[in-house]
């Protein structure tokens, strides 16, 4: 099974400018992406978003990672661009929709690659959200990689058992990952339980406010970043309020496979 | 055979784990693999199957390149029993999960059958049969783990730490049965750093660290040496301990089984 999916979500230390960023307002930057890629299917629109993700990635020194995450994302993306462009879309809107997932994965990917789950965990605290939800939330994300480990290790002990994940047509292969993923499943929802019971065998939730040793403050490049960023979702939003983009069609006709029914 | 030429492996992260390991297991032999957590033994096993293909060197099974051959088609005759039953249990029933391996060979109906019902029986599992795998306890997954490989009948046995969790008489279970397997021919092959186990069982000891093979030899001989046990992090098993603190009554030092070491003792204490 590939994992290779997951590496451009997975945290690393570096010393960039965008890994520096104050986590709340690299949330607000990637959250504006976010965005712009939902409210817009204007083709012309979503490649200036991916135009300005590129040197984002580029400037966090996370190229390869983003790349290989890509690719993980390239059968879903490609599903989405048959699908709009032979049932009914036009070539760009199906070039659109499929940019539009791969801003979304790129967002996620931006944001996940360059925070550490404890900047995280801390920047949704200090938003005064309850401290079980940011908890849950930083666990989840660290419990990533041991779960990915996790799948090395069963997909070892089924294959030592015989079991071959590349056999058989399409159905059979999907078939083929049940003895992988039951055993995940359970091993995941074990996990859990052991954790919530060491949690709490330890007063997790005792007090209701928490202190932290560290507190996040936002610098001068931070406001500006979000300054940028609040123009940027500025002038998408003035965009799509008054739609003042000028539709764009790549002149080739695909015909649509809903004629032939 | 399994024979181990010049191994060098590391993971894709770039830890590099064994460093040129040569290691030749005969058929029949009864090989214990020891060495502290990290060593790499169950880096090692792992290619065993061809689970992990070397970097450097090669694995050869019965003659094969573990490289020219599929995990499946080498697990028909080496077959691994991992660590940690509860990740692979999938089932409703022990009897369906201990038929997955046969099923997976391309065995059905009457033989598969015949099959479980005498590993169950071997392993004393009969009871179980209909019960789900998750409801069982700590020793009896790992009773239906390991019916799980050797329904197959493989010809080459891999346990990988077959003594975590199991008590006492689990233990002398387990030792009868892996001297029974071994007796009917089989090659048995356990990862282990439990030498009060080995010390039991006294088969052939490698003692690996840090990815190197730092000394081989009957457990008799390897178990008793301070100095290789020193270096590979295990501690001497308790006879050893014992006969060596009583030298100066004129015991021998070799002394690793609890049999041998009462009828010495007995002997020397009747002289006193």
């Amino acid at each position: 099974m590939s994992l290779k999916l997951f590496d451009g979500f997975r945290f690393t230390r570096r010393d960039t400018p965008v890994h520096r960023m104050d986590p709340r307002a690299k949330l607000i930057l990637v959250a504006t992406f976010f965005v712009g890629a939902v409210i817009f299917s204007n083709l012309l629109v979503l490649l200036a978003i991916f135009l300005v993700e590129i040197p984002v990635i580029a400037s966090a020194r996370s190229l390869r990672r983003w790349v290989r995450t890509m690719r993980g994302g390239a059968a879903f993306a490609l599903l989405i661009f048959f699908m709009n462009l032979f049932f009914g879309g036009t070539l760009s809107l199906a070039i659109a929709l499929t940019l539009r997932f791969i801003i979304l994965l790129s967002s996620f990917s931006i944001f996940f690659l360059t925070t550490s789950p404890d900047d995280f965990g801390l920047a949704l605290q200090q938003a005064h959200l309850p401290y079980t939800l940011s908890f849950t939330f930083t666990t989840a994300v660290r419990l990533i990689p041991t779960m990915a480990i996790d799948v090395q290790t069963i997909v070892d002990a089924q294959k030592s058992r015989g079991l071959e994940l590349e056999k058989g047509n399409l159905l059979r292969r999907i078939r083929n990952y049940i003895p992988i993923l039951i055993p995940l499943i359970i091993s995941a929802i074990r996990r859990s339980v052991e954790l919530a019971e060491a949690l709490e065998s330890r007063a997790f939730g005792a007090k209701k406010t928490r202190s932290s040793m560290v507190t996040l403050r936002m610098s001068g490049s931070d406001y500006f970043a979000v300054a940028l960023t609040t123009v940027f979702l500025g002038v998408m939003v003035y965009l799509y309020l008054f739609s003042a983009v000028p539709s764009f069609e790549i002149p080739i006709k695909i015909p649509s496979l809903l004629q032939l029914f | 055979m399994i024979a181990v030429e010049n191994l060098y492996f590391s993971y894709r992260d770039g830890a590099e784990v064994l460093h040129g390991v040569n290691l030749e297991i005969a058929d029949g032999e009864f090989l214990a693999i020891m060495g502290e957590n990290g060593a790499g033994k169950t880096t090692l096993i792992k290619h065993f199957n061809g689970l992990l293909k070397p970097n450097v060197g090669r694995v050869l099974v019965d003659g094969v390149d573990t490289r020219d051959s599929s995990v499946a088609s080498l697990s028909r005759n080496v077959g691994i029993v991992f660590q940690n039953p509860s990740h692979q249990f999938f089932s409703e029933t022990v009897r369906e999960e201990v038929a997955f391996g046969l099923r997976n060979f391309g065995y059905s109906g009457e033989v598969v059958r015949k099959e479980v019902d005498r590993i169950l029986e071997t392993l004393e599992l009969t009871r179980y049969a209909e019960t789900s795998p998750f409801m069982l306890s700590g020793g009896e997954m790992k009773r239906v783990a390991l019916a799980s490989v050797l329904v197959w009948n493989p010809k080459h046995i891999i346990l990988d730490e077959p003594t975590i969790g199991q008590d006492y008489r689990q233990k002398e279970k387990l030792r009868k049965l892996i001297l029974q397997l071994n007796m009917q021919g089989k090659t048995v092959v356990i990862v282990t750093h439990d030498v009060e186990f080995v010390a039991d069982c006294k088969p052939t000891v490698v003692l690996l660290s840090r990815g190197r093979v730092l000394g081989e030899g009957p457990a008799e001989e390897v178990l008793v040496n301070q100095k290789l046990v020193d270096e590979a992090s295990l501690l001497r098993p308790q006879i050893a301990e014992l006969m060596g603190s009583l030298l100066d009554l004129g015991v021998p030092g070799n002394v690793i089984d609890t049999f041998q070491a009462r009828r010495i003792l007995a002997k020397s204490l009747l002289r006193v």
